[in-house]
């Protein structure tokens, strides 16, 4: 398959990442993983001027701790989160979404940072970041800016990156939540995308919810945040029915369109299952 | 970054080394040249299969610094100064590795498309895991679609290799 030919580069520092991308303008694309670039440009949806290569940008592939949060490098590689000590340790629930994603061939090569970027709503970690209350870090020429990756996506395949920004890394603060899961149903289980999915956070305090959220994946034409079914929850008795009760309020947002991977009125039930489920298991097991 | 050389029709190359199964090659490629090319056409390594081009299938799989990756989707000047290992480097001293034998004495191979990647993905699973169960098995080769065998006797070979019941010579 013919990729477009294009003028390749390949800085060291982030700073000069920087500097060529502010030259560059929108004539260039970033590469990471590139498992999402190359496919584009394969099949002809993209044809870049100038690439500009992460590859040795190597403190962007860091994953760390540091006094009230978690760093995770923008290239750091979905296999690398899901074997991080450190992550299983704090937030199993990441390395575990990590895990429902792609082969281990493009695990090995596709990023987090390029997974966010990419801002399509069946990506697997920017609903569990999200669950996780993660913000991001956008540096370029002009400088630096952080922003709740929350606030990043805004339509479909729709994002706040400006041209000459490169997303450097993403913070997960210490946080009370009791628990966090990523439940997510592909048609198989090993390299597919969601036909829906859903991340929840919550933080239980006796037999209530103190505070919860919920974000869905492959739901509507962004990852989507459902802030009702989240207020549904707080403060009253957990049990089934009320989990239940919060799986329709998530379904009744969603959005999904029929697609090879599931018709809507289907997806839009599995949002109300998943979310049951993701809460319940949240609730009873902590960070899974 | 690579050395860049433009040739007198203005079009640009890279100068970059492949260290593909220990032997250190330094050659010329364009920015949009595919590692899978550059290994089957440039290299004469022609072990390393392409099926889908896409990421999909993995029979164009190899080892990236000891870790399999899908070479269709690697630009060739991406892996400048790294470690590969194609299937052409998997046989030490004249002798099949023990997977490979492994495969030959279950019937593993039909066809044999898949099989180069399926051969390096196990591979790596047994270097992590030199004791993988069979659903640890199944999930390190789910990135290697094989369309002949239905996997069960590719996986037993795989078990079997972990588990030293390969016989050298009963093929
Ligand atoms: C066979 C196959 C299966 C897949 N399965 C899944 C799956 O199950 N789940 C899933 O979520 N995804 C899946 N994907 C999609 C893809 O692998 C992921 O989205 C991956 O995380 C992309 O990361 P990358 O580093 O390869 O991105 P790239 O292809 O390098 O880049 C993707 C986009 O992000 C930009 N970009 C990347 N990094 C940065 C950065 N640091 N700063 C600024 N811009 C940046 C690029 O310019 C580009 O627009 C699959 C892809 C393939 C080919
Ligand atoms: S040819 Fe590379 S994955 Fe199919
Ligand atoms: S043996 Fe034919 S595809 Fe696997």
């Amino acid at each position: 398959m013919y990729v477009p030919d294009f003028e390749y580069h390949a800085p060291n520092t982030v700073a000069e990442a920087c500097a060529i991308l502010a030259e560059l303008g929108d004539r260039a694309t970033v590469l990471a993983g590139g498992t999402d670039v190359l496919h584009k440009m394969k099949v002809g949806k993209l044809a870049p001027e100038h690439l500009v290569s992460l590859k040795n940008l190597d403190e962007l592939r860091e994953i760390r701790e540091e006094p009230g949060r978690v760093v995770i490098g923008a290239l750091a590689s979905h296999n690398q989160i899901y074997t991080s000590q450190l992550l299983q340790r704090r937030y199993l629930s990441l390395p575990m979404a990590a895990h429902t994603m792609a082969s281990n061939q493009i695990c090995n090569l596709g990023t987090v940072g390029g997974n966010i970027v990419n801002g399509v709503p069946s990506a697997d970690l920017p609903p569990i970041l999200i669950a996780l209350d993660a913000s991001i870090r956008l540096t370029s020429a002009k400088g630096e800016r952080t922003m709740p990756l929350e606030d990043f996506f805004w339509g479909s395949a729709q994002t706040r990156m400006e041209p000459g920004e490169i997303l450097t890394e993403i913070s997960i603060p210490d946080q009370q939540t009791t628990g966090s899961t990523y439940l997510k149903f592909g048609l198989r289980r090993s390299g597919a995308l969601a036909v829906a999915a859903a991340a929840v956070s919550v933080q239980v305090s006796g037999d209530t919810l103190h505070a919860v959220r919920i974000v869905l994946a492959s739901a509507a034409p962004t990852v989507l945040r459902v802030a009702d079914a989240e207020r549904s929850l707080i403060g009253r008795r957990i049990d089934d029915e009320l989990l239940a009760e919060a799986g329709q309020f998530a379904a009744q947002a969603s959005r999904p369109r029929d697609s090879i991977r599931g018709s809507a009125e289907y997806r839009k039930n599995l949002v109300g299952v998943l979310t049951k489920r993701a809460l319940k298991k949240a609730i009873d097991e902590g960070h899974a | 970054m690579a050395q860049a050389i433009t040739d007198k029709d203005g079009v640009k190359r890279y100068l970059i080394t492949l260290n593909v199964n220990g032997d250190a090659h330094t050659i010329l490629v364009k920015g949009n040249a595919i590692l899978t090319n550059v290994l089957r056409d440039q290299l004469d390594l022609t072990g390393t299969k392409k099926g889908c081009e896409l990421g999909d299938c993995g029979s164009c799989t190899v080892l990236l610094d000891g870790k399999p990756v899908d070479s269709c989707l690697v630009l060739a000047v991406e892996a400048d100064g790294r470690q590969i290992t194609t299937i052409e480097g998997v046989m030490e001293n004249g002798r099949l590795d023990a997977i490979q034998q492994s495969m030959i004495n279950h019937a593993a191979v039909q066809c044999g498309y898949c099989t180069p990647g399926m051969v390096l993905s196990a591979k790596a699973l047994l270097t992590r895991n030199p004791h993988p169960n069979e659903q640890e098995v199944r999930e390190a080769i789910s990135g290697n679609l094989c369309r002949c065998t239905g996997y069960v006797h590719i996986v037993e070979a795989v078990l079997a290799t972990a588990q030293g019941r390969v016989t050298p010579d009963d093929h």
